[in-house]
């Protein structure tokens, strides 16, 4: 830190302590939404059809089944952004008089267990008129196509444009105009835990507590509260241990507000566990984006000019509170990534079908406007007969702070230090060697790069250029040491495996000279914790640890004035370490814990000079800080099946600071397996009538652990002078590089037969499809015959 | 997913196995062994049997024995039984090889050989076996036993020759020559997924050349079977790379590919054609 306490400085940031939260994860002592009694338990009844009339609802004699009709009062769901020709869409919590997508909740049954309402659900009939869907977001934007939304004509939800005033000069002096196609097919985030949510009304408060599966719990509260018309005092919501969420428990969802509406119509307990088929059909869907991406570059392969237009399929609905403009708007200002480009036009649109509606994943955009880029700049490479790290080398930015042509200021970052970094550690001339070799031999390897900006811990300004009408950004903390010496600090992050208990305690540790395990970090209750953003977009460990840090401080800056006071010395001569007060230079000493229980119970002892308590807060709103990477993969393609092994998988990564490095490769690890997935495996296939063919685990794919390679790190530590940590964030990077690194290296192994595939994920029948069709043969591993593809 | 309604009957002998089959057969009874297929779907409610017999308990079923010519295998015999080696002749290390292309090991424990024939999913490692080396399965019922040969007992996707109120009690199939050799190979996106093709070989070499030559593809089509156009082009073929090449192409020729969202029939073709060559390689030694 800035000030480190006098004697050792910093003991604990930049230690690899084992993380506080797990002991009670390890022995399955941890405490979910599932976990818990109900009285009540819901089942809905999900529409099959995409888009259609629903001319009735039949309930079974007996049951209480809950409809649109029931809810009359309740507010739809209507995110707002009041930029980009935004058109605001509600959403009712149930269905009402039509369906827009395979699996929107109709009705909702609820039954004394989850077992008697499935039966029930089964039970229910829907009389519901099919209306042709539109499943592709082409097919939506033609002429003619039915409105989804009567406010949203042409079926466009939001509509960005952008171009600066040189482009078209730009434009005309270029050497060379490359293209990319891409195209980035569905997928769902797949947290371990789905969705989950516990209502509990009191009746001696007329308060309900809603235990629920999210990253966001006060959003929630002031969104369901809203929606609802009841006070946000009258609603506590509880966000407990989470098993995951990778943005998809960060948007609001209607069964969590049918929940609370319903827990206060029976004045009971009310449950609802969302099951992994709901999961992957009615939750939440990301990444769905078709980008054409062209680079104008001048001879000497310097990137000129960009020119983009992204179509983003958001589904039927906009998600809360980050409305669909998220994919799109975020594609237009970031599109440019780490390079150095001065003139840009983009043209990014939001495009509503009958699809389950499109919300933020990991890395939310940049995984594919990543892999289109780092595609784009090595065709660029083979256009000019350079090589893919050259390229690189002439156009990532190396002077900061850096604007970027979309107004984006880059801090100080090491786009080309990672990149020389990999290159090393990868040993490209060896790797172009042996990849010589096994060509011959008919085995095809490939190298890919990805280098690429991650933008992170950004404050509400950012949220607020994208003209949010809920802006998030900042975060408070209380930290609060108790008259037993031991500390709290409640927060209004809410996070859910990025592991905030062990690193804010190591923040706070380092200040106080109180170790980490007497730390209590408190979070995910609306009732204790300050009202705060919670967890997402790599933001925590920025915001929340620095208002940690400067909540810290002040505390600090009190035990300092109370030691002073009690010890009888100057100020400047204390030193806080090892649970003690120490005099500098002599053998005079309190203990913490002794100092904390003196301005508790023995306040008046200082004269009306300190007040009393020993409790204080932080709140910290930055602009933003860009941690940078470079992946490399190193791939083997297996040509008559169409099969990729990964071979091996480097990462060198620079996210400022490092408080935990465990921590932080876990992220990354974690990041990359999702990123793999995202390459190779996952897709949600609609078939052309809107209905799910990838309705579970074995036809959608995650990977597993025999598909991950191992993956080396190497770290780069460019303290961040946007963030009073230093520390910037980390927890998308290897979520947003690993498609790119992946397809480049497919790709490069795909050289000699003359064929591209710019499409995620890269499956097998999507490779064999292209070398079926490919110009060159090519010799195969096992005949030395020609025509491996024939 | 949470099951349908269900009974649940736990018979202790055979005979009470059958007479409680033949009395729910009709009235949506289905038998239940290892579950590892049948219960996945129960959850899904894809299957809601009204009433589930499970054989867990049954005395005898557990058979796992040789008379010589063929290994009997009893309904309660689990696919983990195969990690070591069930009878001492090719037959049971190519058992044991196949038994570890099946799902994952969690799976091994509780599935069983018969349930998977009896389910007759074509991407199955056991159809494929049972089909490629000419099982017979032994079907009981209260009304009597009758014997089934493989080749008339797989009618399609999950579909056999068992009457509704037939258990299949045992298979047996027979054992190879003692000089025979065996090759496997199957294609799936992620390790222990169902297969998308695969393919088993056996044959003898007598003289330099190829002779009683067997192979079976699975994953492929409604159901796993041999491809005797493919065998032809082998046998009395000495065994080499361009042979195998030829019969793969002839193998991926012969089939009526099945299609599948991730799976179109062009790529289908593709796949056999490879596993059937790998499956023939990997017999090599």
């Amino acid at each position: 830190m800035n000030a480190p306490t006098k004697g050792t400085g910093m003991k604990w940031v930049g230690r690899s302590i084992r993380r506080l939260e797990d002991p009670a994860l390890v022995r399955g002592e941890g405490h979910f939404t599932a976990d818990l009694p109900a009285t009540h338990w819901v089942r809905f009844v999900r529409s099959p059809m995409a888009a259609g009339v629903i001319n009735s609802i039949t309930a079974p004699d007996g049951a209480m089944v809950i409809t649109a009709a029931d809810l009359r009062g309740v507010k739809k769901i209507t995110p707002m952004l009041y930029k980009f020709n935004y058109r605001p869409v509600g959403q009712p919590i149930l269905a009402e008089g039509v369906v827009r997508f395979v699996s929107e909740a109709v009705a909702a049954v609820v039954a004394s267990s989850e077992e008697e309402a499935e039966d029930i659900a089964d039970l229910v009939e829907l009389d519901i008129s099919e209306t042709p869907p539109l499943v592709d977001a082409h097919d939506a934007l033609k002429q003619g196509a039915p409105q989804i939304h009567a406010e949203a004509p042409g079926n466009i939800i939001v509509h960005g444009a952008h171009k600066t005033a040189g482009f078209v000069d730009a434009w005309a002096s270029a050497d060379k105009i490359i293209k990319v196609d891409a195209r980035s097919h569905r997928q769902n985030a797949t947290p371990m835990e789905a969705r989950a949510a516990h209502a509990a009304f009191d009746k001696s408060t007329g308060r309900v507590t809603l235990t629920c599966t999210t990253q966001m719990p006060h959003v929630a509260r002031t969104a369901i509260a809203d929606l609802l018309g009841m006070p946000e005092s009258d609603l506590r919501v509880i966000a407990p241990d989470v098993g995951g969420a990778f943005g998809q428990k960060m948007s609001l969802c209607t069964e969590y507000v049918l929940l609370v509406w319903l827990a206060r119509k029976l004045k009971s307990t009310v449950a609802w566990t969302e099951d992994r088929r709901e999961n992957l059909i009615a939750s939440f869907h990301s990444r769905d984006q078709h980008v054409t991406l062209e680079g104008a570059f001048d001879a000497n392969a310097k990137l000129l000019a960009l020119r983009a237009d992204v179509v983003a399929n958001i589904g039927a609905y906009s998600c809360y509170p980050n409305t669909a403009g998220m994919e799109p708007l975020m594609a237009m200002a970031e599109m440019p990534g780490p390079y150095d480009v001065q003139q840009y036009q983009c043209l990014a649109r939001g495009v509503l079908t009958n699809t389950c509606t499109m919300a933020a994943y990991r890395g939310v955009s940049r995984p594919v406007i990543t892999f289109t880029l780092e595609r784009l700049m090595d065709r660029a490479a083979n256009a000019f007969a350079i090589d893919p790290v050259d390229i690189r080398r002439r156009n990532l930015i190396d002077t900061f702070p850096y604007t970027s042509v979309t107004g984006l200021v880059f801090d100080e970052a090491t786009y080309k230090g990672t990149l020389e970094m990999a290159v090393k550690a990868i040993d490209v001339p060896a790797f172009r060697a042996r990849q010589k070799e096994a060509r011959a031999k008919g085995r095809h390897l490939g190298i890919g790069f990805a280098t690429f900006s991650e933008r992170t811990g950004y404050g509400s300004p950012a949220f607020a250029a994208r003209g949010m009408a809920i802006t998030p950004g900042w975060e408070t903390v209380h930290v609060s040491v108790d008259p037993s010496g031991y500390v709290e600090a409640r927060i209004g992050a809410s996070p859910h495996g990025q592991g905030l208990r062990t690193t804010l305690a190591q923040i706070i540790a380092d200040e106080l000279g109180i170790p980490p395990d007497m730390i209590k970090v408190v979070h995910g209750d609306t009732d204790t914790a300050p009202y705060g953003w919670g967890t997402f977009a790599s933001r925590s460990l920025v915001i929340s640890g620095g208002a940690t840090l400067i909540a810290a401080r002040k505390v600090r800056a009190k035990l300092i004035r109370i030691a002073s006071h009690m010890l009888e010395a100057a100020e400047s001569d204390i030193v806080l370490e090892d649970n003690r007060a120490n005099v500098a230079g002599t053998d005079r000493s309190i203990p913490i814990a002794t100092m904390a229980r003196e301005i508790y119970t023995q306040a008046h002892r200082f004269n009306g000079e300190i007040e009393p308590g020993l409790s204080e807060s932080g709140t910290y709103d930055p602009p933003g800080t860009f941690s940078n990477a470079c992946h490399v993969a190193v791939v083997e393609l297996d040509a008559e099946t169409g099969f990729v092994k990964i071979e091996r998988y480097l990462v060198a990564e620079d996210a400022g600071r490092i408080i935990n490095p465990m921590i932080a490769d876990g992220q990354v690890h974690g990041g990359v397996a999702q990123g793999i997935g995202n390459a190779l495996l996952e897709e949600i296939i609609y078939d052309e009538s809107g209905g799910i063919l990838t309705a579970n685990l074995a036809d959608y794919m995650p990977p597993t652990a025999h598909e991950m390679p191992t993956i080396e790190l190497h770290h780069i530590e460019t303290l961040s002078t946007q963030s009073i940590t230093k520390a910037k964030g980390l927890g998308e990077g290897g979520a947003i590089g690993a498609p790119a690194a992946v397809l480049n290296a497919i790709n490069d192994a795909l050289t000699p037969f003359g064929v591209e595939i710019d499409t995620i994920p890269a499956t097998p029948q999507r490779i064999r499809a292209l070398l079926r069709g490919a110009p060159n043969s090519v010799r195969s591993r096992e005949s030395g015959n020609p025509g491996a593809t024939s | 997913m949470k099951p349908a309604p269900f009974v649940r009957h736990v018979p202790r002998t055979l005979d009470e196995a059958l007479g409680l089959l033949s009395q729910l057969a009709g009235q949506e009874g289905r038998i239940l062994a290892g579950g590892q297929s049948l219960v996945p779907i129960m959850a899904f409610r894809l299957a809601k049997p009204a009433h589930l017999i499970d054989i867990n308990e049954v005395a005898g079923l557990d058979r796992l024995e040789s008379d010589g010519k063929a290994l009997s295998i009893g309904a309660r015999v689990r696919h983990g039984a195969f990690h070591k080696l069930a009878v001492d002749n090719p037959l049971g290390a190519l058992l044991t090889f196949v038994a570890r292309h099946i799902a994952h090991y969690p799976i091994r424990m509780r599935g069983t050989f018969c349930g998977s024939l009896a389910h007759a999913d074509p991407a199955s490692e056991w159809c494929l076996t049972a089909a490629t080396l000419d099982a017979t399965m032994v079907a009981k019922s209260s009304r009597g036993t009758r014997e089934i040969a493989a080749r008339d007992f797989f009618e399609g996707i999950m579909s056999t020759a068992l009457a509704e109120d037939e258990l299949l009690a045992e298979v047996r199939l027979p054992l190879l020559a003692p000089d025979a050799k065996f090759g496997f190979n199957e294609f799936s996106r992620r390790a222990g997924d169902f297969a998308m093709a695969s393919s088993l070989v056996t044959y003898r070499i007598v003289g330099g050349k190829m002779t009683d030559t067997r192979v079976g593809v699975g994953g492929a089509e409604a159901a796993p079977r041999r491809i005797t156009e493919a065998e032809a082009t082998l046998n009395g073929q000495t065994p080499n790379d361009a042979a195998f090449r030829e019969a793969a192409r002839v193998a991926s020729d012969a089939l009526d590919p099945l299609e599948d969202h991730q799976t179109n029939a062009e790529y289908r073709r593709d796949l056999v054609r490879a596993v059937v060559r790998r499956a023939l390689e990997n017999s090599l030694p």
